[in-house]
């Protein structure tokens, strides 16, 4: 009783702890409110005013140092609804063409405080943005007529060519999302949305500055604070060089006019991407200035869909470019050496299933198999892999370690490449065929896959990659848009080989059948004469009308350039990819092309093919 | 006839009756201090919200009009708590415990980020924060869990899991990003402290306090003899001080060894830093480690001596102390985030930075300091109305009340609070439950820690820890729940006679 009895008293403890904090409090509000007169004097004359400084966004170049994006001057009109004494509104609205109603939704729209948080009739509040000099001029002559409204300088995006949409990107306005995840926007920044503004947005932005100005009671600037001791200079954005080569960017865009497509070209010891077509693009010029959103919504409705980059969005079947890593797989697991003769009769043909093929010699070996792009060939493999229950113990185990290759190779997850909004394509795995197929399934059922069809697909980028890691004779590096981030260190996913699971020699088999695939098989088209190409062809099934696919890479020793083109409803690949690939090299490894050649692309960029009208 | 008359009387009258001690055994004047500082806080809100031109305080679009709104709504959950009958809390503890745990575990993966924390679950129109509601759960999970007929905070598994009630949601909420709601739970060591914990323990923390701010403010500076680190010197010295002090209030009655410690101790060091200043400059925090050492052989000796356990534990809070000092400079830079490390540099006037971490706090001081002895009147304040001071209508709220009621009004509220939280250690003492009379501290003693860090923030005295001002910030979720928080323990209070 007396322990508890000692307890209770430490009520008056607690009690006497409140006390303190009261008395501290008390002493603490006297201090600041009654002793000194220094606050009462901060807050009547000395009001702080922060004014934002916008620093300069980065520049944006290609591989040869040519100027792709730069900034341009603009103009922000900025309002005080509480200096507004006598507005015209139809004089304002015939300055700067735009209609009343337009204005008056600006207006709601700024007092809106679930749109704009920091509201206040007392502050500069952004009304409206990107008015051009023209514009500007008008206003500025007249802006004494207009008290309340103040006209703020600062800088749009500018392009100097008109393609590479997809992976400059470009910048608008900061969403209600974009502040809430970062605090550093305000209303009226402006933020990367796509491509490389948005992904490297943290280099290009820069740093805001600040200048703290003291304003009296009635708002008059009074001067910096302190003498400007604690202003803040904006730090401009730092400059990108991107690895895109632009002409042949160019190049690109021009062979794939009225197409629905991709090229995509690596360098293979580096992993830079050398250019990122994908067709229907648009000129980037049309995502600035205040016409962007009308242009947006427009593109949005298209149904060929420009905005989406299909290089790294669009997931295909990649066809018969897909039997390379077939052969590389087969060769490591040794299910096959390259003298291994299988027989194609016009197919692979086994308990009733049928896989067509065309005409060549039977049976035959790997390289003539790879350059004659014999499906038999491969459906033997894949069924002799699978089916090898010695080696892997089951059906599930041979078709995860056919999975593992090729994960290896770079396909069935997104790469990373330093762009927004990558696919990952698919590669099956055991468990997704035993829920397919409520685990009866055997090599025979799952045989397309070995051809690059069924359910297996890849985005234009990894079948690029595929042709870098035959290049490189098995290895690649991650694929990336940015050369260079000037005064910082690339990313070191950028730097790092990443090796497949296959060895060294079985690359050179592989490659040596893409030679002869060039010299004396399906992609004769591509047979110059000065530079050793290699590559594969692909037909990709599907619904409509075939797609046309190229993979290929040159010179055979020492690679400078990976390429992959697939043109939807091309048809055959010597039709639309193996010409494009070989012109793509081409134009990279001399840097123009030859004047036959040019009439070749000249050909190739006024075919059309006809899409229909609906959505795709 | 005349039977269900009588059934339905009788029923009548016990139902009457029992309403009528409800309404005799209420403690109204709770709930009358607990109406005026609502209403104190809305019009704290209207000012703090109000921009020159419309006051248009009772449009639902606005945060004065949304307040009321939900004020109204806690009014009427406080009506139905006092309905609801009280031995429920007593009988459902840990599962309202368990779900909350639950409900919390749940927002750490929410995908909804405001602001760089998850701790928001958005329901439709209505952003909810569970961790505003877990401190009631946790407050009544706390106490019956202590009030179990064997509970004996002096055994080992008892009081760990005790710890664990207080830790594992406190936890819940760092995961959500919510440092600030986290370290309100705190507070529930002063409801320990009553209960029985040794007060050594709170001494301990607060000494934790004293050395991290000194040793951080001053780890940098040079005594001027160009050897000796302040913060060390003066850490190590305090560890003399309060051994000394500790062996006084803890060791053998009688014995002269606090006197040897402290005159022997500082006699030294004191003698070694006249040394290093005057004679030949060294390292003095070396010569007060050696006088630490001799001193825990000291201690060693008289625990073998006596044989009182006691000198063992201040022997480990000397050791603690000493690496405490140590480690404090590592937490301060290696696990602390960049922002609260300014924050505490700017608190502890480190750092000069008026536009930057010290613009809150700079401002909020200005606006505070603006309202002079009686203040500019309701709806006049300038500071708050030009948005120099930032989420002046949440965290920063008492800065409104400040400039625009001056030092009296800002007076009056605080001693308002203070009232409240007395009243409220009167209630809870004269429960006849243990139940009750831990849930009681618990609801005072987060109301006081709420109270002491926000307006210590407002004022600068605390660093800038984002918890609001009960009844007074803006928010539903925040009034609820500390409404919730009173009205049960009103409830559970007016039921004590049975």
């Amino acid at each position: 009783m007396d322990r508890n009895y000692n307890l209770s008293k430490r009520r008056y403890v607690i009690g006497t702890v409140v006390l303190c904090v009261v008395i501290l409090f008390v002493v603490r509000l006297f201090v600041l409110q009654v002793m000194t007169d220094e606050y009462k004097q901060n807050a009547d004359s000395n009001a702080f005013l922060r004014k934002i400084q916008y620093p300069s966004r980065g520049i944006i170049y290609d591989r040869t140092d040519k100027l792709l994006v730069y900034n341009q001057p603009a103009y922000d009109i900025t309002v005080i609804t509480k200096e507004i004494t006598s507005l015209d509104t139809a004089d304002l609205c015939r300055t700067l063409k735009i209609t009343p109603e337009f204005l008056r939704k600006k207006f709601r729209d700024m007092k809106d405080k679930r749109l704009n948080p920091g509201y206040s009739p007392y502050t500069n509040q952004v009304l409206l943005t990107q008015l051009s000099a023209e514009d500007c001029g008008v206003l500025q002559e007249k802006l004494f007529k207009f008290p309340g409204f103040y006209i703020q300088r600062r800088t749009i995006r500018q392009y100097n060519y008109n393609v590479g949409a997809h992976i400059l990107g470009d910048i608008a306005e900061v969403s209600k999302g974009d502040m809430e995840l970062d605090e550093y926007y305000q209303p009226g920044d402006f933020i990367g949305k796509l491509g490389v503004e948005r992904s490297y947005e943290k280099q290009l932005r820069g740093e805001k500055g600040v200048e703290i100005l003291l304003r009296d009671a009635h708002g008059r600037i009074q001067g910096n604070y302190m003498d400007g001791k604690y202003d803040k200079a904006p730090i401009p954005g730092k400059n990108i060089t991107l690895s895109l080569d632009i002409e042949l960017q160019q190049l690109g865009e021009r062979l794939l006019e009225g197409k629905i497509g991709s090229i995509v070209a690596i360098e293979p010891s580096t992993g830079e991407v050398l250019c990122l077509v994908s067709s229907p693009s648009y000129d980037p010029h049309l995502m600035v200035g205040r016409e962007r959103g009308k242009n947006h919504l427009a593109m949005s409705r298209n149904p060929w869909k420009p905005l989406l980059n299909r290089a790294i969005m669009g997931t295909y079947p990649p066809g018969s470019t897909f039997k390379t890593t077939q052969a590389l797989t087969f060769l490591q697991e040794g299910i096959i050496v390259p003298g291994t003769m299988y027989s194609c009769s016009h197919g692979f043909s086994f308990r009733g299933l049928h896989v067509g093929c065309h005409g060549h010699p039977s049976p035959l070996p790997l390289i003539p198999a790879i350059a004659t792009s014999c499906n038999g060939y491969f459906c033997w493999g894949l069924y002799h892999m699978i089916g090898a229950r010695q080696k892997y113990g089951s059906v599930q185990k041979a078709m995860n370690t056919w999975r593992d290759y090729m994960v290896s190779m770079g396909f069935g997850y997104s790469l990373g490449i330093d762009l927004p909004g990558e696919k990952r394509g698919m590669i099956p795995n055991a468990k997704f065929y035993d829920k397919a197929y409520r685990g009866s399934w055997n090599g025979l059922t799952i045989i397309s896959i070995s051809i690059g069809q069924g359910e297996v697909t890849a985005t234009p980028l990894q079948m690029a990659n595929l042709g870098a890691t035959i290049a490189n004779r098995g290895y690649f590096i991650t694929p990336h848009v940015v050369k260079k981030v000037e005064g910082e260190q690339l990313d070191s996913l950028y730097l790092k080989k990443r090796y497949t699971l296959v060895e060294k020699s079985h690359y050179e088999e592989v490659a040596q059948g893409m030679r002869m695939a060039v010299l004396g098989g399906t992609c004769r088209a591509a047979n110059l004469p000065d530079i050793e190409i290699c590559g594969k062809t692909g037909t990709a099934q599907n619904h409509g009308k075939d797609h046309s696919a190229f993979m290929g890479f040159a010179p055979y020793h020492n690679p400078q350039i990976a390429v992959a083109v697939y043109v939807e409803n091309g048809g055959w690949g010597a039709t639309y990819g193996v010409p494009i690939g070989k012109l793509m090299i081409e134009k990279y490894l001399k840097g123009k092309l030859s004047p036959e050649d040019e009439v070749l692309a000249t050909d190739i960029q006024n075919r059309r093919i006809d899409y229909g009208l609906e959505e795709r | 006839m005349k039977f269900w008359q009588r059934i339905f009387k009788t029923e009548e009258s016990i139902m009457g009756s029992r309403k009528d001690s409800l309404w005799k055994t209420l403690d109204w004047w709770t709930i009358g201090l607990y109406l005026v500082l609502v209403v104190c806080g809305w019009f704290s809100i209207c000012g703090a919200s109000y921009d020159y031109g419309d006051p248009n305080f009772f449009d639902f679009g606005t945060r004065a009009g949304k307040q009321l709104m939900w004020i109204g709504c806690s009014l009427g959950l406080g009506f139905v708590l006092l309905m609801l009958e009280d031995r429920i809390y007593d009988t459902y503890a840990y599962l309202i415990f368990g779900v909350m745990l639950l409900l919390l575990f749940g927002t750490i993966f929410n995908p909804h980020e405001i602001k760089g924390s998850r701790s928001w679950i958005v329901l439709g129109p209505v952003s909810l924060q569970p961790a505003e509601f877990a401190k009631f759960a946790t407050a009544l999970a706390l106490a019956k869990y202590m009030s179990e007929y064997s509970y004996n905070m002096e055994r080992f598994k008892h009081m760990v899991i005790t710890l664990a009630i207080i830790f594992v949601p406190m936890i819940l909420i760092v995961c959500q990003k919510e440092t600030g709601s986290a370290l309100v739970y705190l507070s529930f060591f002063l409801v320990l402290y009553r209960e029985g914990m040794t007060g050594s323990i709170l001494f301990a923390g607060v000494c934790a306090v004293i050395y991290f701010i000194i040793g951080i403010r001053f780890s940098a500076e040079m005594m001027p003899d160009g050897m000796t680190l302040w913060g060390e010197f003066a850490v190590l010295g305090l560890v003399v001080i309060f051994t000394a002090l500790l062996v006084e209030a803890y060791g053998k009655v009688g014995n002269r060894a606090s006197l040897y410690i402290g005159v022997c101790g500082c006699g030294t060091i004191l003698l070694g830093l006249l040394f290093s200043l005057y004679v030949i400059p060294f390292n003095v925090g070396i010569l007060e480690i050696v006088v630490c050492s001799v001193m825990g052989i000291y201690l060693i000796y008289l625990f073998l001596h006596e044989r009182i356990r006691n000198y063992l534990y201040i022997l480990f809070f000397s050791i603690c102390s000493i690496g405490f000092l140590f480690s404090a400079d590592y937490v301060f830079n290696n696990v602390l985030e960049p922002h609260q490390q300014i924050r505490i540099k700017v608190l502890l006037g480190m750092e000069d930075d008026p536009t930057g971490a010290g613009y809150n706090v700079n401002q909020s001081k200005i606006a505070i300091g603006s309202g002079g002895l009686t203040g500019k009147g309701f709806l006049n304040g300038t500071q708050t109305k030009l948005k120099y001071v930032p989420e002046q209508d949440t965290d920063f709220i008492f800065c409104t009340v400040g400039e625009e009621q001056g030092f009296v009004g800002s007076v009056i509220v605080v001693l308002l609070f203070a009232i409240l939280i007395w009243r409220l250690i009167h209630l809870a003492e004269r429960q006849t439950s243990r139940f009750g009379r831990v849930y009681g501290y618990s609801v005072l003693s987060i109301f006081f820690f709420h109270l002491f860090v926000n307006i210590g923030m407002v004022l600068g005295l605390t660093p800038v820890i984002g918890i609001p001002l009960p009844f007074f910030s803006y928010g539903g979720s925040s009034l609820w729940g500390f409404t919730i928080l009173l009205f049960v323990f009103l409830r559970i209070d007016a039921a004590r006679e049975r």
